[in-house]
C-alpha cells in the first residue's frame, strides 16, 4: 500500500444523543475511516446473538478440559498440609515405582509470591513451604487413579515450623515471621507492579505514600465536616467453574501448551523463558473457557510443572485443580482494613481525603487499594499510606478490577455519610465533586430509571423487614494493550477469516471481531471465519484490565480495511473504476454511484493469489494515551459506571436480600448491546456475592481453608439474584478505529457499595464489613446477646 | 477413589445379610487410613459418596438399597398412622398429599432441604442417617474428637456454623433438616437386623448427644437396616410449622431451622406443644420451655413471643455463633404465628 501522510479527520464525539459533537483528529496512516454512530451501522452496536453459543449450549464447544490427546497422561501435585514448614526431606522412590506412573518431579522454584533476597551470611536454607497447598512435588502417570495413588506414595518429611494466618496477629512485633529476608517485589498493586523499595518490618512492607498529594492535615483543618471510619473487607476468591486447567505436550521440534487462559501470547513468553525456548518453539491454544476473573493471567506454577513433567515423560500431561485446590492455590482478592477521613466545605467540596490501609495477599504483595480513592473525585489534598502484611496463607492475584471493588467499597460508603452530615442528596455531593461528565450522565439517567426520588429517611419502614435504597460509584481505566495484532485476509472464494491469539473467555470477543469485520467488509458476522486463541496467529492482547476488546477491535477493523483495499485493487478493473471510488456494502463491491457491481465472492476471484490479507496492530489512542508504560496504556477519560441497589433487611433474622441493581454503565462505543449487559449481569452478581455471602475461612491454629468448597463457600446462585437493570450510554471520543473501550471490570466495582449503602438507608446503621451476614448485620443492630463475642 | 465392589440387594433380609458396618464404624482409621474391607450400604449414596470423595471413607464393598421396591412406598394404616419408607426421597415426601395434609412441617422441612436435584436423589433415611457437615470432621488433616482423635478444633475455631445447645466435647449440629419435623411430631424408626427381626426406636431416643456417644449421631447397630419412619396419626387440633433460614435460600444448609407442632382445642387453648430447634444441637434441640410456654394459652403474638425467649434460654454460644441466638428466637415467634395457618 502506498505510504500516506497522516492526515485531520471528523470524529463524532460525546455522548449520544444528549451531546453528540464532532471531534477532529489527526490519524496515522492506514487507519480506517470515522465510523458514524451506532445508530447508522449494520453490525456494530447491535446485539449480534455469539458466533459459539450454539457449541456452549449443546455442549460441543471444547474447553481445555475436554482435550484429549494421545498418550496422554494425567498429573496431580503433592501440596503443603502445613502453613509453614522445612521441607525436610523429599522422596519421590516409591511413587515412581507405582504402576502407570511415568514421571515425579519435585518443584523447588515456584512464582507468583513476593520475592525474598537471600539474607546475607545466611547459607542457603533448605525449601520453606509457606502456605497449605504450597506445591511440593508432581507425579504423571496413565491413568487419573494412578496418579492419585502415586501422590500418597510422596514421601515428604516437613519440620513445622511457627506460622500466622490472622492479619490483626501477624502485624504485632514478635509474630511468626512468614519471610527471613527483604521482599523485592513481585505480585502486583492495584492490576500494577508493586513499587521497590518500600520499608518492611517483620510482616508488614509499608506504609507505601506514593500518590498522596497536597496536604490532607491542613485540607482537613479547613474542613467544615470530616467525616472517618474503618473498612474491612475480606478474602474472596476467583472460583472459576472451569478450574485452571492445562494440558502440555513437549515434543523434541517444541511445546505446545492447551490451556484455559486469559492471554496466550503472555503464557508463550512466560513458558519460553522459564524453559529456555524461543518463542518460535512454544504455541499456546485455548479454545472455550468457562471462566477468568484475573488468577488465569499467568502461566503459574501448576503449568510449569505440567509442562515439566510432559518434557520427563515424553509423553502429554494433562492437569486440572480440583475445587479445593482452586481455593488454595489459583489467587484470590486480598483482605483489607481501610481508615478513611475525609473533609468537605459546607457545599460539598472536597478539602481532603487521607486513608491508612493494610491489607493481606497471603505470601505476595499486591493488598494496595489507593487507586480509586486518589483518581475518581476532585480533591486537591490526598494522603496515602499503604501496607502490605505478610500471612501464611495462599498468593493473591488480580481479581476483576483489583484494588478498586475494595476501595470502593470505603470510599463511597464515606461520600454517602458525608451527603448525610451535609445534608445533601449523594447524588448532588456529587455533581458537585465528580469532574467526570460520563458518570454526571449516568448518575441523572440511572437515577430516573430506578426512581431514586422514592428513597427515604434511614430506617424508614417499622416493620421486621425494612427496604432500603442506595447508589454509588465506579471508577477503572479505560485500558489498551498496544500488543495486539491479528490478520484479516480475503480468500479467492470469497471467503474471510480473521486471526489473532486474542481468546475468548466468555466474554464474546469472536462475536464482536465477526461484527467488526462485516460491518467493514459490507458482509454478514456469520461469513467471517474468527480463528483466535492461537499463538500460531499473530499475538493478541491479554484479556484483563477490560482492555481486550478496546485493543483488538481497531486493529482488526484496518486489517479488513486494509485488506479490503487490496481487493478493490484486484476487482478495479473489472468494474472499470478507480479503486479508490470503490465501496463494499450488502456483499457487493459497487462503483460509488452504484451504477457497476459484483458480489464479494465474484471480486474474490479476481485475486491472482488463494488470499490476500493485511495485518493490523493497535495503534495509539488519536490524540495520545493518558498514561503508557510498555505494552499496558490508558486512554485519556476513564470509564464511568453508577449502580443502584434496593434492598431488603429483616432486622430479626440479620438477612440482606438484593431486589433491584440499576447499573448505568459506559465503555466508549459499544459494540454489541447484549454482550455487554451479560458483562454487566456478571458483574453485578459477583458484586452481590462479594457483599453478601462470599470469604475464604481460614483457620487460625491450622492454617488450614476450612470452605475450600463450594458448599461452605457461599456464592449468590438463582435466588439470590436480583431483577438486574442496565442502562448503556454510547460515548464517543474518536481515539480509535472502533472508539471501544471495556466493560467487565467497572461492572463489578459499584456494586458492593451501592449495597451497604442501601443497607444503611434500610436499617439507619452503617455496617462496616464484609461480607454483610446476619452475623455482621446482627452485631451491627446491637442484637447479639449480651456477652458474646462479635464475629 | 479406592475401587470397590457395588453390589444390589434385592429385598431387606438380602441386605440385612450382607454383615455391613456402620459408616461411623468404617470411618475409624488404622494407620492413618480408613478400614478397606467394610461393607457398607447405600441408599442416595449423596453422603456416602461425599465421604468417599474426601477420602475420609474407603470401604471395600457397598450394598445399594435402591432395588428393594418396599422401601420406597409410603403406607398408610388403618389408624392413620404413615410409614415412610427409608428408600423414600424427600423430593417424594414433600409432595405427597397425606403428608402435606396433615403433617405440613415435614413436607416442608424435607421440600426445602438441600437443593431440587439433591432431593430428588436423598432418601429419608439417608437423610437421618448422614454424618455430621463440621468442616474440621470432614477434612482429613484434622484428627478431632469425633473421629477418635483427642481435641475438637471447633471449640476454639472456626465455629460459626456450630452448635449453641448441647455441646459436650463435640459441637456439631445435627445435619438432618427433616429429623427436627420428625421429632416434633414423636416419629420413630424401625431397624431390621437379620437375626433378631424388628426393633422400633423413638426418633428422639434414636439419636445420641456427644455426652451419651462422642463417635457416632445414632444407634444404628451394624448390620441394622433402617427400614421405615413411623409418623403417628394426626391428632384433633393439631396444627404445624417448619421454618428454615440460610444464609442463603438456594443450596445452603440451614443456619438455624425451626419445626413447631400444637395441639389446640376447639376453644383456641393449646393443649400440647413440641418446638424442636435444628442446627442448634447435636441432635434435635426440644425446647421444652418454649413448650411449657404454649400450654394453656391461646396462640397470640405476646404468647409466641414469650415461648421463643423460653426457647433460647440457655442457650451458650461459642466464640463465632452468637448470632444464631436471635435468629433462633425470630423463627420460633414466627413459626409458632405460622401454625395457625396449617388450621
Ligand atoms: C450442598 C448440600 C446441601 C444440603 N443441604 C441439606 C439440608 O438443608 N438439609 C438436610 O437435611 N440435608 C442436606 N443435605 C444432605 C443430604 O440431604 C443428605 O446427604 C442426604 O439426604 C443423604 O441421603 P442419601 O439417601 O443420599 O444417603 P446415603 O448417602 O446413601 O447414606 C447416608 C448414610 O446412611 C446410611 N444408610 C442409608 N440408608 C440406610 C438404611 N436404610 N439403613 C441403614 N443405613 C442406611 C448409609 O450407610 C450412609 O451412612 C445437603 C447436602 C448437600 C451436598
Ligand atoms: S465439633 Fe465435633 S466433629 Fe467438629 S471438630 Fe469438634 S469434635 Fe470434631
Amino acid at each position: 500500500m502506498a505510504r500516506e501522510d497522516p492526515q485531520l479527520r471528523k470524529y463524532p464525539s460525546g455522548i449520544d444523543p444528549a451531546a453528540l459533537g464532532e471531534v477532529e483528529r489527526n490519524v496515522p496512516a492506514g487507519e480506517a475511516p470515522p465510523l458514524a454512530p451506532n445508530a447508522d451501522l449494520a453490525w456494530i452496536g447491535k446485539s449480534v446473538a455469539r458466533i459459539n453459543g450454539r457449541a456452549k449450549v449443546t455442549g460441543a464447544a471444547r474447553f481445555t478440559v475436554d482435550v484429549k490427546l494421545p498418550g496422554m497422561l494425567h498429573a496431580r501435585l503433592a501440596r503443603s498440609p502445613y502453613p509453614h514448614a522445612r521441607l525436610a526431606s523429599l522422596d519421590l522412590s516409591m511413587a515412581r515405582l507405582h504402576p502407570g506412573v511415568r514421571a515425579a518431579l519435585p518443584i523447588n522454584e515456584t512464582v507468583g509470591r513476593a520475592v525474598e533476597t537471600a539474607a546475607e551470611g545466611k547459607p542457603p536454607s533448605t525449601r520453606r513451604v509457606l502456605y497449605v497447598g504450597d506445591i511440593v512435588a508432581g507425579v504423571a502417570a496413565a491413568t487419573p487413579e494412578a496418579a492419585q495413588e502415586a501422590l500418597r506414595l510422596v514421601r515428604a518429611e516437613y519440620e513445622p515450623l511457627p506460622f500466622v494466618t490472622d492479619l490483626e496477629t501477624a502485624r504485632v512485633d514478635g509474630a511468626p515471621q512468614v519471610f527471613d529476608g527483604r521482599v523485592r517485589g513481585g505480585g502486583f498493586t492495584d492490576g500494577m507492579a508493586a513499587a521497590a523499595g518500600i520499608a518492611q518490618r517483620g510482616n508488614v512492607r509499608g506504609p507505601n505514600t506514593s500518590g498522596s498529594r497536597g496536604d490532607a492535615i491542613a485540607g482537613l483543618a479547613q474542613a467544615d465536616v470530616v467525616v472517618e471510619g474503618e473498612f474491612r473487607t475480606q478474602v474472596q476468591t476467583h472460583c472459576c467453574l472451569e478450574t485452571h486447567a492445562v494440558v502440555a505436550d513437549w515434543r523434541a521440534d517444541g511445546l505446545t501448551v492447551y490451556m484455559s487462559t486469559q492471554y496466550t501470547a503472555g503464557v508463550r513468553s512466560e513458558l519460553a523463558h522459564a524453559f529456555g525456548l524461543p518463542l518460535s518453539a512454544v504455541r499456546v491454544v485455548v479454545d472455550a473457557m468457562g471462566g477468568g476473573f484475573g488468577s488465569k493471567s499467568g502461566a503459574g506454577n501448576y503449568v510449569r510443572a505440567a509442562v515439566a513433567l510432559s518434557r520427563e515423560a515424553r509423553a502429554p500431561v494433562r492437569l486440572v485443580l480440583d475445587r479445593r485446590e482452586e481455593h488454595l492455590d489459583s489467587g484470590n482478592r486480598p483482605a483489607t482494613v481501610q481508615r478513611l477521613r475525609v473533609g468537605a466545605r459546607r457545599d460539598g467540596t472536597l478539602t481532603a481525603i487521607a486513608l491508612d490501609t493494610y491489607g493481606t495477599a497471603g505470601v505476595t504483595l499486591g493488598a494496595g487499594v489507593g487507586n480509586f480513592a486518589q483518581s475518581i473525585y476532585d480533591c486537591a489534598n490526598f494522603a496515602i499510606a499503604q501496607s502490605d502484611v505478610f500471612i501464611n496463607a495462599g498468593p493473591a492475584s488480580a481479581m476483576r478490577a483489583p484494588g478498586n471493588v475494595q476501595g470502593a467499597y470505603a470510599l463511597e460508603q464515606m461520600i454517602d455519610e458525608l451527603a448525610e452530615k451535609l445534608s445533601m442528596d449523594p447524588l448532588a455531593l456529587r455533581d458537585r465533586i465528580d469532574p467526570s461528565a460520563v458518570r454526571r450522565e449516568e448518575r441523572r439517567a440511572g437515577a430516573e430509571r430506578f426512581g431514586w426520588s422514592r428513597r427515604r429517611a434511614p430506617g424508614f419502614d417499622s416493620g421486621p423487614v425494612k427496604r432500603g435504597i442506595g447508589m454509588a460509584q465506579s471508577y477503572w481505566g479505560a485500558n489498551v494493550h498496544t500488543n495486539a495484532s491479528c490478520e484479516v485476509r480475503i480468500l479467492r472464494d470469497g471467503s474471510v477469516e480473521l486471526l489473532s491469539s486474542v481468546q475468548d473467555i466468555g466474554t464474546g470477543i469472536g462475536t464482536v471481531l465477526a461484527q467488526v469485520v462485516a460491518e467493514e467488509l459490507g458482509l454478514r458476522p456469520e461469513e467471517i471465519a474468527i480463528r483466535i486463541g492461537d499463538t500460531d496467529f499473530p499475538a493478541g492482547p491479554p484479556s484483563y484490565g477490560s482492555l481486550t476488546t478496546a485493543s483488538i477491535t481497531p486493529p482488526a477493523r484496518n486489517a479488513a480495511h486494509r485488506a479490503l483495499r487490496k481487493l478493490f485493487d484486484a476487482v478495479a478493473p473489472a468494474l472499470d473504476a478507480a479503486p479508490e471510488s470503490l465501496v463494499a456494502r450488502a456483499g457487493r463491491i459497487a462503483t460509488a454511484d452504484n451504477a457497476r457491481s459484483v458480489s464479494f465472492r465474484e471480486a474474490a476471484a479476481h485475486l491472482r493469489t488463494e488470499s490476500i490479507g493485511a495485518v493490523a496492530s493497535r495503534s495509539d489512542d488519536y490524540g495520545g494515551f493518558g498514561r503508557k508504560m510498555g505494552d499496558m496504556a490508558s486512554a485519556k477519560s476513564a470509564l464511568g459506571g453508577v449502580q443502584f441497589a434496593q434492598v431488603a433487611v429483616d432486622v430479626e433474622t440479620g438477612i440482606v436480600r438484593v431486589e433491584r441493581i440499576v447499573a448505568a454503565q459506559d465503555c466508549g462505543r459499544p459494540m454489541n448491546p447484549r454482550q455487554i449487559e451479560s458483562q454487566v449481569h456478571g458483574g453485578v452478581l459477583m458484586g452481590v456475592s462479594y457483599a453478601l455471602y462470599e470469604e475464604r475461612i481460614l483457620d487460625r491454629h491450622t492454617g488450614h481453608v476450612l470452605n475450600a468448597d463450594l458448599e461452605h463457600y457461599k456464592i449468590a446462585r438463582s435466588r439470590e439474584t436480583p431483577e438486574i437493570e442496565m442502562v448503556l450510554l454510547e460515548n464517543y471520543q474518536g481515539t480509535s478505529a472502533t472508539d471501544a473501550y471495556g466493560i467487565a471490570e467497572p461492572s463489578n466495582i459499584a456494586t458492593a457499595p451501592a449495597i451497604a449503602n442501601a443497607v444503611y438507608n434500610a436499617i439507619g446503621v452503617r455496617v462496616h464489613r464484609l461480607p454483610m451476614t446476619p452475623s455482621t448485620i446482627l452485631a451491627a443492630l446491637g442484637r447479639m446477646p449480651a456477652g458474646s463475642a462479635l464475629p | 477413589m479406592k475401587r470397590f465392589e457395588l453390589i444390589s440387594a434385592a429385598d431387606v433380609p438380602a441386605a440385612a445379610q450382607a454383615r455391613s458396618v456402620t459408616v461411623a464404624d468404617a470411618m475409624r482409621t488404622k494407620g492413618g487410613r480408613p478400614a478397606t474391607d467394610a461393607v457398607v450400604l447405600k441408599a442416595g449414596g449423596i453422603d456416602l459418596l461425599d465421604l468417599m470423595k474426601e477420602g475420609l471413607l474407603e470401604p471395600g464393598r457397598i450394598v445399594n438399597l435402591r432395588d428393594i421396591p418396599e422401601l420406597a412406598r409410603i403406607s398408610e394404616e388403618p389408624d392413620g398412622t404413615l410409614r415412610i419408607g427409608s428408600m423414600v426421597t424427600l423430593a417424594q415426601l414433600a409432595a405427597d398429599p397425606a403428608v402435606r395434609a396433615r403433617h405440613a412441617a415435614l413436607a416442608d422441612a424435607a421440600g426445602r432441604s438441600a437443593s431440587p436435584q439433591i432431593r430428588h436423589v436423598a432418601t429419608i433415611g439417608g437423610n437421618l442417617l448422614q454424618r455430621p457437615r463440621c468442616w474440621y470432621f470432614r477434612s482429613l488433616h484434622h484428627h478431632c474428637a469425633r473421629k477418635g482423635g483427642t481435641t475438637c478444633f471447633a471449640f476454639a475455631g472456626e465455629n460459626q456454623h456450630h452448635a449453641i445447645f448441647g455441646h459436650d466435647g463435640c459441637a456439631i449440629v445435627h445435619p438432618s433438616t427433616a429429623a427436627t419435623a420428625l421429632v416434633a411430631f414423636n416419629a420413630s424408626v424401625e431397624l431390621f437386623a437379620a437375626k433378631r427381626g424388628t426393633r422400633v426406636v423413638a426418633l428422639e431416643k434414636f439419636f445420641l448427644g456427644p455426652s451419651q456417644d462422642l463417635s457416632r449421631e445414632n444407634d444404628l447397630k451394624s448390620g441394622e437396616i433402617l427400614t421405615a419412619v413411623v409418623l403417628p396419626p394426626a391428632r384433633p387440633g393439631m396444627r404445624s410449622a417448619h421454618l428454615r433460614q440460610g444464609e442463603l435460600e438456594s443450596f445452603d444448609w440451614p443456619i438455624a431451622d425451626v419445626a413447631v407442632v400444637i395441639e389446640v382445642e376447639p376453644n383456641g387453648v393449646c393443649r400440647r406443644a413440641s418446638v424442636v430447634l435444628g442446627a442448634a444441637a447435636p441432635v434435635p434441640y426440644r425446647a421444652k420451655g418454649a413448650e411449657a410456654a404454649l400450654v394453656g394459652k391461646r396462640i397470640s403474638e405476646d404468647a409466641a413471643r414469650g415461648a421463643a425467649v423460653a426457647a433460647i434460654a440457655g442457650a451458650a454460644p461459642l466464640g463465632k455463633n452468637a448470632y444464631k441466638v436471635p435468629v433462633f428466637e425470630a423463627l420460633v415467634r414466627r413459626a409458632i404465628l405460622d401454625t395457625a395457618r396449617t388450621a
